[in-house]
């Protein structure tokens, strides 16, 4: 099956400081596929650097076309949706004006996004983003992404800090969004993991260290913990 | 009681002039980051331009005023429009080159001036209701600092509505919590700073105008004069908050001038404000603490 995404040595850096190595990998047309690597290896980076949000060098193509020249918007329009670690939502705005920024389209899937979450959507739409709990604005972050019809999804850390029960909700709407859209998903929580994903990339020092089934990593506990410095029973 | 009144109305009129040029300041720097020391030159190029207008129409009649302000505008508009175009977009992201490129604008807009109308204060010899006061509770206020307190607030409603209600008002106030992410979401922020740009040089043409005014004469120095005390009242209010702005510049013009009057040294006065507001509430009035 062809790739979605290839990137291709892909290096960055910010602030003069390379924190992307040499990152090269894959990511086919369907599924999710999750980035691991314990904490600072460069995963959220990456994610970055893709996006043309830091200084980066290397080669990103999108269907095939070349994006590693491209400013951060113009890569957005090709429809890559982005939900970023810690939200980043406008906090002065409200809900509905977070979800009005990021229309791209015409028809905006503001039904599909209504079913997925309406708590946040409709009964808070007129509700500051900064005054919402941290699962709801990760729900509102999600949103924002999945408004549009996008070729590939870059979501980072989406579980972070929150609640098993919340936790629980993001793990469906990425399933749900996972029907039509392939998925880049940094990620710990290894249950997320092996509930989404079908194909592994772990980063280690900015580097790829390891490509393949999500289901051959999790069931090899010393693989798990020689790469990820975790126990194997996590996932 | 007259004093008191004269002194709070003519400085409510000094801190209307000190919004017109912070407003755009400060949305300015609130969006891109951008310290525009090159500000006060679009008031100077716009007031000049509105003196010419002013001067061929007649400065004291109702056409020549209202072309004078509306050219002054434009210009004030065309002028930064172009800085934002042509200097400061090639140094998006490099701050210290930005600070260098606009003090040097300014530097070089001064001499420019200087050269074309020389450098000495012209004088308006403005005639009729302008020139006339209207009593106040006794006291006698210039009608220019009416005309400079309606501008502002009608800039402000202006201002506040076109970031409300309008998509680039969303994309600006989104901008300026978060500039990355407003990219992220796939929008050409950079179309967001030549509009602010232009919006900041519009406003501070209609300030360049009014202030000739106010102070009865157009010289090279009036931007420079203004910029510096538009900065203290951005710093303040807090960069980026417009509201900010407005509440800083009524507070500094109106203790400026009571402080003047009975201290002899209200810009003293304006400075240890600065430097309290600095120590107690670093991210000012209306501001963001950093995270």
């Amino acid at each position: 099956m062809s790739a979605v995404l290839s990137v291709t040595n892909l290096q960055g850096s910010i602030g003069g400081q390379q924190v992307v190595e040499d990152v090269s990998f894959e990511v086919p047309a369907t599924g999710v596929t999750a980035v691991l690597g314990r904490n600072g290896v460069g995963k959220t980076s990456t994610l970055k650097a893709i996006l043309g949000l830091i200084h980066r060098s290397g080669q990103v193509l999108l269907n095939g076309d070349r994006i590693d020249q491209l400013p951060t918007h113009k890569i957005v329009q090709r429809g890559v949706g982005y939900v970023p670690e810690d939200r980043e939502l406008f906090t002065g705005l409200t809900v509905a004006e977070n979800l009005t920024l990021a229309v791209r389209q015409k028809n905006p899937r503001y039904d599909f996004v209504r079913a997925l979450f309406p708590e946040v959507t409709v009964e808070r739409a007129q509700q500051r983003a900064g005054t919402l709990s941290g699962g709801q604005q990760q729900m509102v972050s999600l949103a924002r992404a999945l408004l549009n019809d996008n070729a590939l999804l870059l979501v980072d850390e989406p579980t972070k800090g929150l609640a098993p029960k919340i936790v629980d909700e993001v793990v469906v709407a990425l399933a749900e969004a996972g029907k039509t859209v392939p998925i880049v998903l940094v990620e710990q929580n290894l249950r997320v993991i092996d509930t989404l994903a079908e194909q592994v990339v772990v980063i280690d020092a900015g580097r790829v260290v390891h490509t393949g089934p999500a289901r051959e990593l999790l069931d090899d506990p010393d693989q798990i913990q020689k790469l990820l410095g975790v126990h194997g029973e996590a996932a | 009681m007259s004093t008191f009144v004269l002194l709070l109305v003519t400085g409510l009129g000094l801190g209307a002039l000190y919004f017109l040029v912070a407003s755009g300041l400060s949305l300015i720097y609130g969006l891109m980051g951008v310290l525009n020391f090159a500000h006060g030159s679009f008031l100077t190029l716009a007031a000049f331009a509105g003196f010419e207008v002013g001067r061929r129409l007649g400065v004291s009649t109702v056409p020549g005023f209202l072309a004078s302000i509306l050219v002054g505008a434009v210009v004030g508009a065309v002028f930064a429009a172009l800085t934002e175009l042509l200097l400061v977009r090639r140094l998006y992201e490099r701050h210290i080159e930005q600070v260098l490129v606009t003090v040097g604008l300014s530097l070089a807009t001064v001499a420019l001036f200087e050269g074309i109308w020389g450098p000495d204060p012209i004088y308006l010899n403005a005639t009729g209701w302008l020139k006339e006061t209207t009593l106040i509770l006794g006291a006698p206020i210039p009608n220019d600092r009416f005309l400079s307190i309606a501008a502002a607030l009608l800039v402000l409603g202006g201002l506040v509505a076109f970031l409300r209600y309008t998509r680039y008002g969303l994309i600006i106030r989104a901008g300026v919590e978060n500039r990355a992410m407003v990219t992220a979401l796939g929008i050409d922020v950079r179309k967001a700073f030549t509009l602010v740009f232009t919006i900041g040089g519009f406003v501070a043409g209609i300030g360049g105008v009014l202030a000739c005014h106010y102070f009865g004469y157009v010289s090279p120095a009036l931007g420079g004069s203004l910029l510096i005390f538009a900065f203290i009242v951005t710093v303040i209010g807090g960069m980026g908050s417009l509201t900010g702005a407005a509440i800083a510049s009524v507070l500094v013009a109106v203790l400026q001038q009571f402080a003047n009057y009975y201290l002899g040294f209200g810009d003293v006065i304006v400075v240890l404000l600065l430097a309290v507001v600095l120590l107690v509430r670093p991210q000012g009035l209306m501001g963001r603490a950093a995270a």
